[in-house]
């Protein structure tokens, strides 16, 4: 069975283009950067080239992106730096619909004498400014606020967060994990401090990412150890991968039009005839900014993993805010935040598109998911309520 | 992904038993919207009013509530109540070839529909369940308020399926998989249960012959057994041992007992625990 592939906020294909570039750089050009010889020097030249395109993309200087294993790592290294360097300062600020890499570190720190401020969102999960204004001083040494939330698209105005961050000297963090590619960013002219971004959201192999490091931004590195990325994270680079970014990231950069007009076309399709097509449904975001890929949609009284079983019968992978996925027993943290009501919550589905995403494979969903939402509703003792109507 | 089984899938992808019961002589409705699951239980008896002939259901729920579900009404259909009342959630577990732990508390949700169902048909006191805002108000003191789930009814989940660790109490009733906040309460009603058990005797590991398997059988019906039994003005009679089979019959308030079942589930663990793991009890007219 061929895969209808919609969870690409989950993680991406590799780019066939992203792989070729990589693939010299493990079997026959797997020098160490470091090295002194000619055969460590090549590997080198192709990292900084993969350090430039990454900065071309963010509108950054190479001398900003600090490569990492990941986004959790980025994340991680972002806040704890910041209260390293700030270690007076015992106050945290972030958002209750964070990605688990921030919330669960933010939540630990309250263990270790921390005040941390969870900012709240409205029903459409939009923030709300005048929360954050009252809630920052002096004693807050990072705001952490992610650039758009993975479950639902929800992109939050960081320009306008960071002007209140910086008028009162804080750090500012973005975990924009889920927006570089998707929508255009540019730190030269930005807020950020400091940004978390992960490759394998964007086309690119698992197990690299970068932080953003704006210059000037007062550091200290999570890993120590050797003087690799200028001594801010140590530990040999994972070259092939960083070369395989550098790339994406060109690649990212050329395909941002057609994300932001052909993709979000499709999703607005996707989106305006499931819920022209079954009743009882809702758009989790609606009234709010996303991004162009994401659709969270809620059915009424159907759970959320029984769809997605029979989603994936059909070939359709998709994802959901509901419980019984990933074994946790509430709805997500995310869709809870924003107070979706219990009848919907547990329906939740994800959808979520890249420029891989065909309108064929649109059509599939809005012929298969109907009558799969049907068949569960006439399963559901709710369900079988609302259908005698 | 969850590691389900052949069976999970098969009984998730063609539920048996879908729908309604106009004129069902028993219901059980257990779960809610908030809680991420559901249950209705439909049942119809002979004329008799004593086996089961139909059960259908209505579920709520992810894949393995669905399957648990029709796996239930396929198990009771031609049971009579006693016999249905004896099944366990572990035995919903079973017959579907097994369930991740997580997701237990799937199976526990049929047991209790089923059980519910039955002791208000019979018009006993709606057993002590977790989910009390569908039915009859409950005893006990809510320890989870998340999901609304009472002493009692954790009790009863611990004791049934032997669970000694927090987390196992999650994965089979959803206590504390929320805000957490009630764990530490869960863990002292476990050390209640356990402290309560008496301490199990180290099984045999050693293959008993037939004649030492039949001497301990009686050994521990006699020592354990009948004084727990006699307490509740009860008892039982060794009818006859045949190989691994215990063929038992019982006297004075256990007779008739609409919950002999149970206790026919209680003295074969007993002797599973005590004996052998293969022990399987049989209540007989005798």
């Amino acid at each position: 069975m061929k895969e209808i592939y919609l969870d690409n906020n989950a993680t991406t294909k590799v780019d066939e283009a992203v792989f070729e570039e990589m693939r010299p750089y493990l079997c026959e050009l797997y020098g160490n950067p470091s090295s002194m010889h000619f055969f460590g020097g090549q590997v080198q030249k192709k990292v900084d080239e993969a350090r430039k395109r990454v900065a071309a993309l963010l509108g950054a200087d190479p001398s900003e992106i600090i490569f990492t294993a990941c986004g959790t790592e980025s994340d991680n290294t972002a806040i704890r730096s910041a209260l390293e360097t700030f270690p007076e300062k015992r106050h945290v600020i972030t958002t209750r619909v964070e990605h688990p890499a921030v919330l669960t570190l933010c939540r630990g720190l309250t263990k270790k004498g921390y005040r941390v401020t969870e900012l709240g969102v409205d029903g459409a999960g939009r923030i709300d400014l005048d929360e954050l204004r009252n809630a920052i001083d002096d004693d807050t040494a990072i705001v952490s606020v992610m650039w758009a939330n993975n479950e639902t698209g929800v992109v939050f105005p960081i320009e306008e967060i960071g002007a209140i961050v910086k008028e009162r000297g804080a750090l500012f963090h973005t975990d924009a994990v889920q927006a570089v590619g998707k929508i255009p960013l540019n730190m030269a002219a930005s807020t950020v401090d400091m940004l978390s971004l992960s490759g394998h959201k964007l086309h690119a192999p698992k197990g690299i990412g970068i932080l953003y490091l704006r210059k000037g931004t007062p550091f200290r590195p999570f890993l120590v150890g050797g003087h690799q990325e200028r001594s801010r994270r140590a530990g040999t680079e994972n070259t092939a991968a960083i070369i395989a970014l550098g790339k994406a990231c060109q690649t990212a950069a050329e395909w941002l039009e057609d994300e932001n007009t052909r993709v979000l076309g499709m999703r607005d399709r996707l989106e305006k005839e499931l819920l022209s097509i079954i009743p009882h449904s809702r758009i989790n975001g609606g009234g709010a900014v996303r991004l162009p890929n994401t659709l969270s949609i809620a059915f009424e009284f159907v759970e959320g993993e029984a769809i997605l079983l029979l989603l994936s019968e059909k070939g359709i992978c998709a994802s959901s805010g509901s419980a019984c996925t990933s074994g946790s027993l509430e709805p997500s943290h995310v869709l809870r935040a924003m107070g979706v009501p219990f009848t919907c919550a547990h329906g939740s589905i994800r959808f979520s598109l890249s420029r891989f995403t065909s309108e064929d494979e649109i059509d599939a969903v809005i012929r298969e998911l109907p009558p799969i939402i049907l068949r569960l509703r006439q399963i559901s003792p709710f369900g079988r309520e609302l259908l005698k109507g | 992904m969850w590691d389900y089984t052949d069976k999970v899938k098969e009984h998730f992808l063609n539920p048996r038993n879908v729908g309604d019961i106009p004129d069902a002589d028993a219901v059980g409705e257990v779960g809610s919207l908030a809680c991420g699951d559901a249950l209705k239980l439909f049942i119809k008896l002979d004329d008799a009013k004593e086996r089961i002939v139909n059960a259908t259901f209505q579920t709520f729920g992810c894949g393995s509530a669905i399957a648990s579900s029709s796996a239930l009404t396929e198990m009771i259909k031609g049971k009579t109540l006693d016999e249905a009342l004896a099944v366990t959630n572990q035995e919903i577990a079973d017959f579907l070839g097994g369930l991740p732990e997580e997701k237990m508390h799937c199976s526990v949700m049929g047991q209790e529909a089923l059980e519910l169902a039955i002791v208000t048909y019979r018009g006993g006191p709606a057993p002590v369940h977790s989910h009390d805002h569908l039915h009859g108000e409950q005893e006990g003191e809510v320890v989870c308020k998340c999901f609304g789930l009472t002493d009692g009814f954790l009790r009863k989940v611990i004791e049934q399926n032997r669970l000694h660790t927090a987390e196992q109490v999650t994965h089979f009733t959803k206590a504390g998989g929320a805000c957490g906040g009630c764990i530490p309460k869960i863990k002292d009603i476990i050390a209640q249960v356990l402290g309560e058990q008496p301490a199990v005797a180290p099984k045999k590991q050693e293959k008993l012959t037939n004649l030492r398997k039949m001497q301990l059988i009686q050994e521990v019906l006699e020592n354990e057994v009948r004084p727990q039994l006699w307490a509740d003005g009860g008892d039982l009679e060794l009818v006859d041992i045949a190989g691994s089979i215990v063929q038992i019959a019982f006297r004075k308030a256990c007779a008739g007992c609409h919950s002999s079942g149970h206790t026919a589930k209680f003295v074969e663990q007993k002797l599973r625990d005590m004996v052998s793991s293969d022990i399987v009890v049989e209540e007989v007219e005798g």
